[in-house]
């Protein structure tokens, strides 16, 4: 009966031409603006490591003090004495501490300008904490860091510039003045948002072009290449200083596989802090964080607030265009009373004609749905006008928004047709064929 | 066939109570062609609507082929509608969007036949109402009497056991009204079952019996001379 009754609805859109349109734009447009806002929203409010969100944490250590730290936040990254610090304890199965660099690569010959490239000091988990996906080779290892190798790890892309995209493990480059060794090259990987930088990014940059051994790049003297935030007067004038210095620029990770771990580590974090207070280094009580890649997203309000409100303007759009659908489709279904009436004289049950306007229902929605992709199309490429260009650019119509469209055209028009299928079902069929 | 025993219909509204149907009683055997007649407002066509389980009674008892229907489902009642049951309309009431072929299929859709079966049987019915040529022709395109015998071919094609028939020549003229009058003398002939409610005592003296209908009762023409008179007078329900 399922084709039966889908023949009968395609052949009713072409019944009521108007009322059928005016249904179809109402869905179309609803969904698109839906659509293209949600577009937005899934791009920077998805989880960007969903396997291993929950065991990454990114301790935080108050250096700053009741005074200076941020409303009784701690800083959201480390200096370099407490960095090193929670490095050479060592208290989680896996821990990387990054900060961003900048460089400039020699190309081969003398033919070409350097380029310029973005990147991080990491340590050697970063890549196996992180899923970093590998074309050729992998990471380096602990006894890189150090031994302050001069290991780097290059994308596909600066691989392609550099190497023509052939596999050039093994082979050497200049970076920076320096000769570098190729361990690794990536394949495709920038999680959006990139939950390991938030202290110098907003989450969206471009994907990196390099992973540099971090020990090298404190050797080096190497500034960070974003966010550096201090507190106070500065004095410091040497490398050295600037290392004692409570200036916070390099961002930890843990990997703690269960709650038990999470408690200890907790521990440990608030021990430590307790001890740098008895040792006069803090002036006050322990104070420290340990979120989750989640938690630490929804703490940095990685979410801009144009992207929430504009969802929700979009889906209340949405619910007034279906509220009027329910209204045509009502108008629609009660001008064919007299139909109904003969159907259930024939033996239709009242659940045969509720199926079989839901039915069409659906297909109002799908002929929706269709004109909501050719609107979401229209409206992903013009997203600038209400969202930052960094944001905008990530909204895309792919596989998965195209079927979600379809499938949100559909299910909410049949959502909507529950109540006047119901009414068509219930048409006392005597009063119809009596009065006709 | 139809047995309806001290039978009650009454339509309540807060102030009032209207008896359509009042201590109605009638036994229509199987193979009879019964007309039925009276006055507008009488109850004939609520006694058509109750008796092919379009409408709830309020009292009485109301056996259809053995089988008492007052307690039955909304999904029983259909089958019975669907399997039992054939329906003729004054206005025909064909779906306008649906060429001859598939408004015939209707009802035999929802019995859940097969494709083939379906077609055997519609060809079967349009042959014995002359009509096989139009098959693929529109309500819109056939005339009042064509429509007709389309509406009397989808109510044979399930091969019911009763033929309920409202009116069936009131939207037609002499000549096509004695065409379906014809065409339905021919059925019963061959053995069907059938009901006609009538305002036209010439049709009405076609049938093997008449019941004639006053005030939601059931009365004998014979003690009640007037009513001929009365129903003579065509009125019009």
């Amino acid at each position: 009966m399922f084709t039966y009754y889908l023949q009968l609805g395609l052949r009713s859109l072409r019944r009521n031409p108007a009322l059928t349109a005016l249904m179809v734009m109402a869905i179309g447009f609803g969904v698109a603006a839906s659509m293209i806002t949600y577009s937005v929203f899934r791009a920077v409010s998805g989880n960007p490591i969903p396997g291993k969100s929950a065991q990454l944490f990114t301790p935080q250590v108050d250096g700053w003090g009741p005074q200076q730290n941020l409303k009784g936040e701690p800083a959201e990254a480390l200096g370099y004495i407490d960095a090193m610090a929670l490095m050479r304890a060592h208290e989680a199965k896996r821990q990387t501490f990054l900060y961003p660099v900048q460089l400039s690569v020699m190309l081969g010959g003398s033919r070409d300008l350097p380029l310029n490239a973005n990147g991080y000091a990491v340590t050697a988990d970063f890549f196996s904490m992180f899923e970093v996906p590998f074309r050729y080779g992998g990471g380096w290892s602990a006894q890189d860091d150090d031994a302050r190798a001069s290991a780097v790890v290059i994308s596909g892309k600066l691989n392609a510039k550099l190497f023509g995209g052939a596999d050039s493990v093994g082979r050497t480059f200049n970076l920076g003045g320096h000769d570098y060794h190729v361990v690794g090259v990536t394949s495709q990987w920038n999680p959006r948002p990139r939950f390991y930088d938030l202290f110098s990014t907003n989450g969206f940059a471009d994907e990196p072009d390099i992973y540099m051994v971090f020990s090298r790049a404190l050797d080096l003297q190497m500034r960070s290449g974003g966010r550096n935030s201090c507190r106070g007067s500065l004095s410091y004038t040497t490398w050295q200083g600037y290392l004692q210095s409570n200036c916070v620029w390099i961002t930890p990770w843990v990997e703690l596989d269960s709650p038990a771990e999470v408690a200890s580590y907790r521990r440990f974090l608030t021990n430590y802090a307790a001890d740098q207070q008895h040792a006069g280094r803090f002036g006050w009580a322990a104070n420290v964080r340990l979120r989750d890649v989640m938690q630490w997203l929804d703490y940095e309000h990685v979410v801009p607030p144009e992207s929430r409100i504009s969802l929700v303007v979009a889906l209340g759009f949405f619910l007034i265009c279906l509220v009027n659908t329910i209204g045509l489709l009502l108008a629609k279904f009660m001008r064919r009373s007299g139909e109904i009436g003969v159907r259930r004289a024939l033996g239709a049950t009242r659940r045969e004609i509720y199926t079989q306007y839901l039915i069409e229902a659906a297909t109002i929605g799908l002929a929706g749905g269709v004109l909501g992709l050719l609107l979401t199309a229209v409206g992903v490429s013009g997203v600038g006008i209400l969202f930052r260009p960094e944001i905008a650019k990530l909204a895309r119509l792919d596989v998965s928004l195209v079927g979600l469209t379809l499938v949100v055209a559909i299910i909410a028009t049949v959502l909507a047709a529950f109540y006047p299928a119901w009414r068509a079902a219930h048409v006392q069929p005597a009063w119809q064929l009596k009065s006709s | 066939m139809l047995k309806m025993t001290h039978l009650s219909k009454v339509y309540r509204t807060e102030v009032v109570e209207t008896y359509a149907l009042r201590d109605f009683n009638i036994d229509v055997k199987e193979g009879e062609f019964v007309a039925v007649t009276g006055p507008s407002g009488s109850g004939k066509t609520t006694f058509l609507t109750i008796a092919g389980l379009l409408e709830t009674f309020t009292g009485g008892e109301y056996h259809l082929d053995g089988v008492e229907v007052s307690n039955l489902n909304d999904n029983a009642r259909s089958k019975i509608r669907n399997e039992k049951i054939g329906f003729i309309f004054q206005a025909f009431n064909l779906i306008p969007d649906l060429n001859v072929f598939d408004n015939i299929e209707v009802p035999l859709r929802y019995r859940g036949m097969k494709a083939a079966e379906r077609k055997q049987r519609i060809m079967d019915s349009l042959e014995r109402v002359g009509l096989a040529s139009r098959a693929k022709h529109y309500p819109a395109e056939l005339s009042g009497g064509q429509q007709q015998r389309v509406a009397i071919a989808r109510a044979l094609a399930g091969s019911p056991r009763l033929l309920l028939a409202d009116e069936p020549t009131g939207n037609l003229d002499t000549q096509m009204a004695r065409g379906v009058m014809e065409l339905l003398e021919e059925i019963h002939r061959d053995g069907a079952t059938i009901v006609m409610v009538t305002h036209d005592p010439e049709l009405a003296a076609r049938a093997q019996r008449n019941v004639h209908i006053i005030d939601g009762q059931v009365v004998d023409l014979a003690e009640e001379p007037r009513f001929h008179a009365h129903a003579a007078a065509g009125n019009r329900e």
